[in-house]
């Protein structure tokens, strides 16, 4: 066993089968089943599964009105292309989108991992980039959007290039996505503020659940905001790139 | 200090799987801007989606790491969307045609 493996020894140490044995120890162990894993972090993960059901069905519907319509789709190569002075470069606006999304998912790695580490400081630090860089690309969704409203004079129900189906599962999915990374600024705010002020050090009483708090909250914000760029994965390739 | 049941790991392989997601991202931008048509375009936008998504949740959310009881319970519900998929293929293909029968191909 390699030894980046805590868990899994921390799991043998307590005496927890490994592997499918394991699996059937633990969901019938008449105890929780999600053994060595905080109450948080398994809500966090309920909570993204039925968040993956709401995506599905957004794509899903996308699919569906894609392949059923009998007027061309509109390119997104060429909707979403942009021009800096010269000739029109495509997908890049959304292209540079997605960079600034994998970059705030590696500072968000980083952040849980000094969390774990004590390092209040790089941790708030780290936090803090992860919400800029959200935030930058909340900002960079809200261009795109202006440019395709007023430029382009594509509206949920009609658009001039194509299939009037196009605005509105634009719209509906970007928007949605949008609206979750917003969340996750304002939620990365509030916990770079408690890590700064040492809140999970001094096991200090949040203001709305009265519980104490520790680290494992980084982890459980992170799993959230790998879950905002997992979902762009996909938007990007069945929207953007198909 | 509580015990703190965390996912602790070197920083090495975040690093390295960072750098991946990058390369990855480059190469599914690369499939748009070479114009790639057809079954090509579609396989390799499908193939670096699924690498992609698999390095997010094995590494970054912690699952390669975490006991089989959580990660089945979150990665075997979403396979049912495949019936959900197959089900609106066959829908969206049945009001193709008719509309193709009642309104004529281009029109509507």
């Amino acid at each position: 066993m390699a030894p980046s493996d805590t868990t899994a020894t921390e799991a043998q140490a307590v005496g927890l089968a490994p592997g499918l044995p394991g699996l059937a120890a633990d969901w019938s162990s008449d105890q929780r089943a999600f053994k060595n894993v905080p109450w948080g972090k398994a809500m966090m993960w309920i909570f993204l599964l039925s968040d993956t059901f709401i995506f599905s069905c957004f794509l899903i519907s996308y699919m569906t009105v894609r392949m059923s319509t009998t007027v061309p789709w509109p390119l997104p190569s060429e909707v979403f292309a942009l021009s800096f002075g010269g000739e029109p470069i495509p997908l890049i606006l959304i292209a540079i989108m997605t960079f600034i999304l994998i970059t705030s998912s590696g500072t968000m790695v980083l952040a849980v991992n000094y969390g774990y580490r004590m390092d209040k400081k790089k941790t708030a630090i780290l936090l803090l980039v992860t919400a800029v860089l959200g935030a930058s690309f909340v900002g960079m969704q809200a261009f795109e959007w202006t440019k395709l409203i007023v430029e382009e004079g594509v509206r949920p129900w009609g658009n001039p290039t194509g299939a009037s189906q196009f605005g509105a599962t634009f719209f509906m999915i970007t928007g949605f996505h949008g609206f979750h990374v917003s969340v996750g600024v304002i939620f990365l705010v509030l916990v770079a503020r408690k890590v700064w002020r040492g809140d999970y050090d001094t096991g200090k009483r949040g203001f709305f659940t009265s519980r104490k708090g520790n680290y494992e909250i980084v982890e459980t914000m992170g799993l959230y905001w790998h879950f905002v760029d997992l979902v762009w994965v996909f938007i990007f390739a069945f929207f953007y790139l198909w | 200090m509580a015990h703190v049941e965390g996912q602790q790991h070197p920083l090495g392989i975040y690093i390295k799987v960072w750098g991946l997601l990058f390369v990855l991202s480059s190469f599914s931008y690369a499939v748009d801007y070479y114009h790639l048509e057809g079954y090509l375009r579609w396989g390799l936008i499908l193939l670096f989606m699924f690498l992609k998504a698999g390095f997010i949740i094995a590494v970054f959310m912690h699952i390669k790491w975490e006991r089989l009881a959580l990660s089945y319970a979150i990665l075997l519900p979403p396979v049912v969307l495949l019936v959900f998929i197959g089900i609106m293929t066959i829908e969206s293909n049945h009001t193709f045609l008719t509309r193709g029968i009642f309104f004529g191909v281009g029109g509507a």
